[in-house]
């Protein structure tokens, strides 16, 4: 069992926690994830790794309240317990090199990037943000941003808090006035990772994407991570939570993998629903 | 007195119930069925069976036992020598070990010496009231990578003779294929928690959630103390055919569908993990684990189920019963055929459709048997002009895994083969002093006696090493 040490709600469906993982804690690197399952009868869900604190022996999650699985770790408190919690797993951000980068994060991507963004501060490289949300009301991590970044600028796709638009629109602005960065690294929905690789193209910069495929046991047995990529001609099977989770932007088959995480679509909204039933009745 | 020809037949669920349900499909000899089998054997002094055994279990003595009706005598016999008795009875491919050899199978049926392995261990699990005995501690630290076959057989020898074992596991429960591979219906859970209990009695310890080659590293083991380690991890990623559509909605490998089954609980009744449940599936493959793929899916509601085989039923390498046992149940074998493509939903008109991308039917070829390949066995080649489409809203892919790549890839001068498995010597020894391997993490995908076999041997060669040291 695993403690919650400190929870933390970032915006109505985002929530932050902090558990007591002290093996993981030491281990995990930016990039890296860890699978928990809530409880006895739970699934097994991959979260990114948000942080760590060796000292304290704790490593930071943050999750979005989408189905049952998260509804159910969200109801529960500092002090409970969770049932399993293993890790670090996949393949840390490569970061040799790299002295000027751009992180692009869309929605509670944006957790997954800040660790990253944090790292590539860390190292001394020049760190540009782009962040964007659907609305203010769902904007994360504003500050942390902030705290390791060179450069910010924070999109709202209804204009309702900084910038309107989407985080193409300034990542095509500083390609076209010349900047160039070494990596631009873009973690969020497929559809926002297809669209930046898709902008950086006509400029030739590197694109690294973090996929977030369904995924069992993470350990490289199940399979079901599996993504295609397009290698010199050739289409290539690669498992996210061995080879992964960051691949190569420009050989991902975005459209694949949009529609293998579609799978469980109906069967998801269902039990998210009744999950929130539960809590309702309860 | 004539010995009876017949080996007394093991009473099974009908097919048409046992069909629509997760229950134990055999369901083992009574006691007056396993003293009459043992009467059968002749006892005789070469004893072929046993070196028919791949961790030589005393056969003739145990079944000796059976035969006075001291049961618990004869679980105690085999138990000197197998870790897990009542897990072997049930998944052993006995007609290709034990019993192949038997004496009496050069004229009549072979004893049948996994069906009474099994009666007499679950004599055992129902009956025994003294828990196993922790031995003296000889003070000497071993780390087991993995609880699968290979590392409970292996921890338990070692824990026998008095080694503080520890067992790391990736997953949340202990067990290994036991749990997450082999379904319910053929080795029940229950079954594997109890063997696992029995390896807590004589000390060893069970670390769940711990994967070595992430969480820790095999040189952090030896810098914990540890001083050998064994290294059963398994079996890694899944093969898949390469043929076009393997990533359409509805493709599973194997490991996918049996994992969310039998590991996550699928099968019951509003599970928390999902898996697709009905309509008309295709596994493709022959060994046990396309056996076990298909009659889940037929649990699961599947209105029909093929098995698709490349070779005939001849080179099937599926244990002879599951196969009987799947053919009463109504799974519908179409061996000499090859899939060639795996076909899927797209409505031109609305990209976003929501049956886009969901499998509507797989394209295979017919296949006949040329001259022997490399493996003896006869090569199947394409027929031309053959191809045909089966209609099915599932495909799983059950030809195979690729060793388990992460130890591997964190642990320096550990030497693997070409397709990754761990390289060892006779004594599972690696190419690093003090780390042994055995089972699919060496092998590839293999059988779970010959992964017990080798961790057996490991275990020997560990405990001869660190008494020299």
């Amino acid at each position: 069992m695993y403690k919650i040490v400190r929870k933390r709600e970032l915006n109505p469906t985002v929530t932050q926690m902090e558990i007591e993982a002290p093996l993981v804690a030491r281990k995990a690197k930016p990039g890296q994830f860890i699978i928990l399952r809530v409880d006895e009868e739970g699934e097994r869900i991959p979260l990114t790794v948000a942080g760590t604190n060796p000292e304290e022996g704790t490593v930071k999650i943050i999750f979005q309240i989408v189905g049952a699985t998260t509804e159910m770790l969200n109801h529960k408190n500092e002090g409970e317990y969770i049932q399993d919690f293993v890790g670090p797993l996949g393949m840390a951000t490569h970061t040799e090199g790299i002295k000027k980068v751009c992180i692009v994060g869309g929605g509670v991507g944006c957790a997954i990037a800040m660790p990253v963004a944090q790292e590539f501060h860390r190292l001394g490289a020049e760190v540009t943000s782009i962040i964007g949300f659907r609305n203010k009301d769902l904007l994360i991590l504003e500050d942390e941003f902030k705290a390791c970044s060179d450069k910010l600028v924070v999109m709202t796709d209804d204009g309702s808090y900084a910038r309107h638009g989407n985080v193409t629109v300034p990542l095509k602005e500083m390609l076209e006035a010349g900047e160039k960065f070494d990596m631009v690294i873009a973690i969020g929905p497929g559809i926002m990772m297809k669209f930046v690789v898709a902008t950086c193209k006509p400029f030739g910069v590197p694109v690294t994407v973090s996929m977030n495929p369904i995924m069992i046991d993470g350990t490289g047995m199940c399979g079901g991570c599996r993504l295609t990529l397009n290698q010199d001609g050739k289409r290539v099977t690669k498992f996210a939570c061995v080879d992964g989770p960051d691949f190569n932007g420009y050989e991902v088959d975005f459209d694949e993998a949009m529609s293998r995480g579609r799978m469980y679509f109906d069967y998801e909204r269902n039990a998210h629903e009744e999950a929130c039933n539960l809590f309702k009745n309860a | 007195m004539a010995i009876d020809p017949k080996k007394h037949e093991m009473p099974t669920q009908a097919p048409e119930v046992r069909a629509h349900n997760f229950s134990e499909v055999a369901l083992g000899y009574d006691q007056e069925t396993a003293l009459a089998e043992a009467s059968r054997c002749l006892n005789c002094k070469n004893r072929p069976c046993v070196s028919g055994c791949p961790v030589n279990i005393h056969i003739p003595e145990f079944i000796a036992k059976v035969k006075e009706g001291d049961f618990e005598a004869a679980y105690q016999i085999i138990n000197q020598t197998s870790s897990l008795p009542a897990v072997c009875g049930r998944v052993c491919p006995q007609e290709n070990q034990c019993e192949k050899y038997c004496t009496l199978a050069k004229k009549f049926e072979a004893v049948g010496i996994g069906r009474l392995e099994r009666f007499v261990a679950d004599w055992h699990n129902a009956h025994a009231t003294e828990k196993a005995q922790a031995p003296e501690s000889n003070g000497h630290k071993v780390a087991i990578v993995g609880s699968g076959p290979s590392g409970l057989t292996c921890a338990g020898d070692l824990a026998k003779k008095g080694y503080k074992v520890s067992v790391f596991e990736a997953l949340h429960t202990a067990g290994g294929v036991l749990v997450y591979g082999i379904p319910e219906f053929r080795l029940p859970k229950s079954i594997v928690a109890k063997e696992v209990e029995t390896l807590k009695d004589l000390g060893v310890d069970v670390e769940t959630n711990v994967i070595i080659g992430k969480t820790l590293t095999i040189d952090e083991l030896f810098e914990m103390g540890y001083e050998a380690v064994f290294i059963g991890s398994g079996a890694g990623l899944p093969n898949f055919m390469n043929i076009p559509g393997e990533s359409l909605k509805g493709v599973y490998s194997a490991n996918e569908f049996l994992t969310r089954s039998n590991l996550m609980k699928a099968y019951k009744e509003d599970p928390k993990t999902p898996i697709m449940k009905g309509g008309k599936v295709a596994v493709v493959g022959g060994g046990n684990v396309a056996m076990d793929a298909a009659r889940t899916a037929l649990r699961l509601g599947a209105e029909k189920v093929y098995i698709v085989y490349r070779r005939s039923m001849e080179e099937l390498p599926a244990r002879r019963e599951e196969v009987e046992h799947a053919q009463e149940e109504g799974i519908d074998f179409r061996l000499l055929h090859n899939p060639v493509e795996i076909l899927g939903y797209n409505n031109p008109d609305d990209p976003r459709d929501p049956k886009n991308g969901f499998v509507t039917g797989i394209r295979c070829v017919k296949m006949e048997l040329g001259e022997p390949d490399a493996s003896g066995r006869r090569r199947p080649v394409a027929i031309p002009g053959s191809e045909f489409e089966l209609d099915v809203t599932a495909v799983i892919m059950a030809i195979g895994t690729s060793p388990n790549p992460l130890i591997k890839s964190t642990t320096k001068g550990l030497e693997v083969n070409s397709r990754g498995g761990i390289i060892v010597n006779e004594d599972g020894l690696t190419s690093r002093e003090g780390v042994y391997a055995g089972g699919d993490a060496v092998t590839g995908a293999a059988t779970v006696i010959s992964a017990m076999g080798a961790g057996k041997v490991a275990a020997k060669a560990i405990d001869d090493y660190l008494s020299a040291k």
